[in-house]
């Protein structure tokens, strides 16, 4: 095995890539020229100016609702800004949609990915315009479109067929499928935007690989992410947005990673993480005795306590989340026992195991979690709704329901909109993921299980999830966190349990945290220092 | 394509399970009745199948993109309506007719594509509307009354290319062959498919979503039409509820063939065309083994029902397949992903 490096010491290895950069085109790329955008009279953008030079790799920081995604909406045509310009290549640059955004060159990688599943991977690549057989006559040149993908594929060291389904494909090869189509169709300026989300660490190397070897092209390049310590290896230049305001820009030798939350938070957030108010209990609420499901998971074990918060740390496909699901009665188990309260419980139905007082925050809140088209109101009562039952004919009791969800979203702090007006999807990430967290508290859960409960979500809101967490366990429910943030479960956890190829590798409590041991564990590697 | 892995051969299996049910079922047939397979039992389910599959084509385009057009058996009828009742009984050439029963169908694809894209109507109450408001004008015209076609038109029925294949079939096959050409061959095909997985990304990759969407109403309408006329030759006559509930029989005839009624999954050949061919198929194969009249009914409803379980296993164990594994309980079979 190579050396892997680790999620937190990604800055240790940043090697000087600032020296290779190409000689510095006087003219920008790309330009914010006083770039204003308000959406129904509350400012999303105010005087946006700042450009990105020819060959470089900027960064763009800033907490959920800071207006990167209003910014990038301008860019890709999306929305359009209420005033100031674009500059694009020094030409105005007014997209009226995302596809004269796509022609002018402009490519967007995002978390979410634009590529078509039930197609091949040439086919992606050359969906905006197929070769043709002849000029006149309106069919694919196949053979000719395999020869240039495989060439694109190859451009970034991606080893598939062309014709191979993009739906057989790993959430990093998709990646790299939409890279390619961003050099096939010989962008000028790609667009990350938290690109890393899905990816294994490994996935991500590999991305990050390639998109050095891009800016040594001359590619030029946005990168936006909250793994600050990703953005301070790759970009040269960054910005910093709050409130729609630039508030910090620079090379990026100005800003180490406090510095940038500093700039993004607008306070130095010493303590990122509230110290554990309360201690956890030896009162078992849950328990799992040698579950095992072939394929997914083998031989777990362990007991929750009351009070407690539990983290699971796993690489991606460790078996984690999978875990989760099996424990909350989504997936099914094949031999060991799940106790809840002292009582075993079969699993595979999700509302009994709401019944029974758990609760699952999911990893994916966007298709899982939350009715994105709902009030806040609505969505926050959806768990616990059978409890707002009028008391003769079990219609939702209205006023009961605003007033649990008032007295929840104030305890939550989720702002963003009325509760009973505004749409979830309205909100900014973080205080979406609030209110998923806010549906199940409104259930009173005695257990609940967090799948990675602060991804894509900002500084600021992270501290308010972990002094959420630390809240639940003082009042005695059983915690289990999972995430792929080691530096966040060290913050916030009793004991943590280390998941590899679905077991269970080591066990640590909060005495013996060590970084590198429980990175060790996860990676699996055979001698593994104490 | 070759599958690798033993999954790999069970998703070749369960995707192909559309084509292997009906091998199975005819071979079935064919077991307790050797005289089934015959080349004449096949010309002549194939022959009935035809009016059926040429609208299966036009549906599948629609139910590619996620869409779904419920007006293809009232346009059946108007066409019907219009060529035989109105142009063929004042005179006109049969070329004439045809074209106006074609008009038929491009009409009312279009005013569907226009109701959709421009008006924003939800595909099921676009259609839901044309069918009623296209049923009730065919029946305005009509009076309810039944259409006698001259025998010319049924012996355009019974005419055989090359005095060996039924028009209907050759005709059936030549919109097969178009349109699954155009659904694999060309950038609109494609752009179809695309459409019909995401049309969000569709719109950012610059395709012109609401054109192709316009399109492919407009291709069904105009192959409804066309079926209705070749199922008019077929019968030579017309009654007021000719093309009834015919569309129940066409959005089955896909779905049976594995077109997806989410989008974006589905093929012409050889999905909608085993789809189409089933259902006459069952019809022969229960009359082949003297299934009593009564109990045909019932014995069908089986077939359907099997073939529709066998259908729902296969999208369950496919989306189990698809599911990310953890563990490698046999080493041997791992994945190159961790290297």
């Amino acid at each position: 095995m190579t050396t892997m490096p680790a999620p937190g010491d990604r800055q240790g290895l940043v090697a000087d890539s600032v020296g290779d950069a190409l000689p510095d085109d006087p003219a920008p790329i790309l330009a914010f020229e006083g770039t204003s955008k308000a959406f129904f009279g509350i400012d999303a953008l105010r005087d946006v100016t700042f450009s990105v030079a020819r060959g470089h790799i900027l960064g763009l920081i800033g907490e959920n609702g800071a207006g990167k995604s209003t910014l990038m909406n301008i860019l890709g045509g999306v929305v359009q800004a209420d005033s100031g310009r674009v500059l694009l290549d020094g030409l105005e640059h007014q997209p009226r949609d995302p596809g004269e955004a796509t022609a002018v060159g402009i490519a967007f990688i995002h978390q979410e990915l634009n590529l078509f599943t039930n197609l091949t991977v040439a086919e992606n690549l050359f969906i905006g315009g197929f070769p043709r057989i002849g000029r006149r006559i309106p069919l694919i040149d196949r053979r000719g479109m395999s020869r240039s993908a495989r060439a694109a594929l190859k451009s970034v060291n991606l080893d598939v067929s062309p014709d191979t389904l993009v739906e057989s494909l790993t959430p990093g090869e998709r990646q790299l499928v939409e890279i390619a189509k961003a050099l096939h169709l010989n962008s000028r300026l790609i667009i990350f935007d938290e690109p890393t989300t899905s990816l294994t660490v490994r996935e991500a190397e590999r991305l990050f690989d390639i998109i050095e070897r891009l800016r040594s092209e001359g590619r030029s390049m946005v990168y936006i992410s909250h793994i600050l310590a990703d953005v301070r290896r790759l970009c040269d230049e960054l910005v910093v947005l709050r409130d729609g305001k630039v508030v910090a820009t620079g090379p990026k030798e100005e800003f180490p990673v406090r510095t940038m939350i500093a700039a993004m938070v607008g306070r130095d957030i010493e303590l990122l993480h509230p110290p554990r108010t309360s201690l956890p209990t030896t009162e078992p609420a849950l328990e799992v005795r040698d579950l095992s499901q072939p394929g997914v998971v083998k031989g777990i074990s362990f007991v929750l306590h009351r009070g407690e918060v539990l983290g699971l740390f796993g690489l991606m496909g460790s078996g984690r989340s999978e875990l989760a699901r099996i424990l909350f009665g989504l997936d099914p188990y094949d031999t060991g026992e799940i106790v809840l309260d002292g009582e075993r419980y079969e699993s595979g139905d999700p509302r009994r195991s709401i019944e029974r007082g758990l609760s699952f925050v999911t990893e994916n809140r966007r298709e899982e979690g939350l009715l994105l088209d709902v009030t806040i109101t609505e969505n926050l009562g959806l768990v616990a709704l059978p409890r707002f039952g009028h008391t003769l004919l079990r219609f939702v009791d209205q006023d009961r329901l605003r007033q649990g969800a008032a007295e929840i979203a104030q305890s939550l702090r989720i702002r963003g909109g009325s509760l009973g007006k505004a749409p979830v999807k309205s909100l900014s990430g973080g205080n979406q993921q609030k209110v998923v967290v806010g549906k199940w508290l409104m259930a009173k859960p005695k257990v609940f299980i967090l799948d990675e409960p602060t991804r894509g979500v900002d500084v600021g809101a992270k501290v308010e999830i972990y002094s959420i967490i630390n809240d639940l366990a003082a009042q005695g429910a059983a915690t289990l966190v999972i995430s792929s943030e080691l530096e966040e479960l060290l913050g916030t956890c009793d004991r943590i349990i280390v998941m590899a190829q679905g077991q269970i590798q080591r066990e640590f409590t909060r005495g013996e945290f060590q970084e590198d041991a429980i990175l060790h564990a996860a990676f699996r590697e055979e001698a593994v220092p104490t | 394509m070759i599958p690798r892995t033993r999954e790999g051969a069970q998703v070749l299996a369960l995707r192909s399970a559309p084509f292997i049910l009906f091998a199975v079922f005819f071979l079935l047939f064919g077991l307790l009745q050797p005289k089934f397979i015959s080349p004449a039992t096949f010309t002549n389910i194939v022959t009935q199948a035809s009016y059926i599959g040429i609208m299966a084509v036009g549906m599948t385009f629609v139910l590619l993109i996620a869409g779904i057009d419920l007006s293809v058996g009232s346009v059946m009828y108007l066409s019907a309506t219009v060529g035989g009742g109105w142009l063929l009984a004042s005179g006109m050439p049969i070329p004439i007719a045809v074209a106006g029963a074609l008009l038929v169908g491009l009409a009312v694809g279009t005013l569907n594509a226009f109701l959709i894209t421009r008006i924003g109507v939800i595909a099921f109450l676009a259609t839901l509307a044309t069918l009623v408001v296209v049923r009730g004008l065919a029946l305005t015209i009509t009076q309810s009354e039944s259409i006698t076609f001259p025998d010319e038109i049924t012996r355009l029925g019974s005419t055989r290319i090359l005095g060996l294949i039924p028009a209907p079939i050759v005709i059936f096959a030549s919109v097969v062959i178009v349109g699954h050409v155009v659904l694999t061959r060309t950038p609109f095909g494609r752009q179809v498919y695309a459409v019909g997985n995401d049309k969000e990304s569709a719109k950012k990759a610059g395709i012109n979503v609401g054109l192709v969407v316009a399109v492919v109403y407009i291709v069904c309408g105009l192959l409804a039409s066309l079926g209705g006329i070749v199922n008019v030759v077929q019968l030579g006559s017309v009654h007021p509820s000719f093309g009834d509930a015919v569309e129940f029989q066409v959005i089955a005839a896909c779905v049976l063939g594995g077109v997806s009624l989410f989008g974006g999954r589905g093929s012409v050949f050889p999905g909608a065309v085993i789809g189409a061919l089933f259902v006459p198929m069952i019809n022969a194969g229960l009359q082949a083994i003297d299934v009593e009249i009564y109990l045909r009914a019932p014995a069908f409803a089986v077939v359907i029902f099997i073939a529709v379980l066998v259908d729902s296993l296969r999208n369950r164990q496919l989306a189990k397949l698809s599911r990310r594994y953890i563990r490698v309980e046999n080493p041997s079979l791992e994945h190159g992903n961790a290297a």
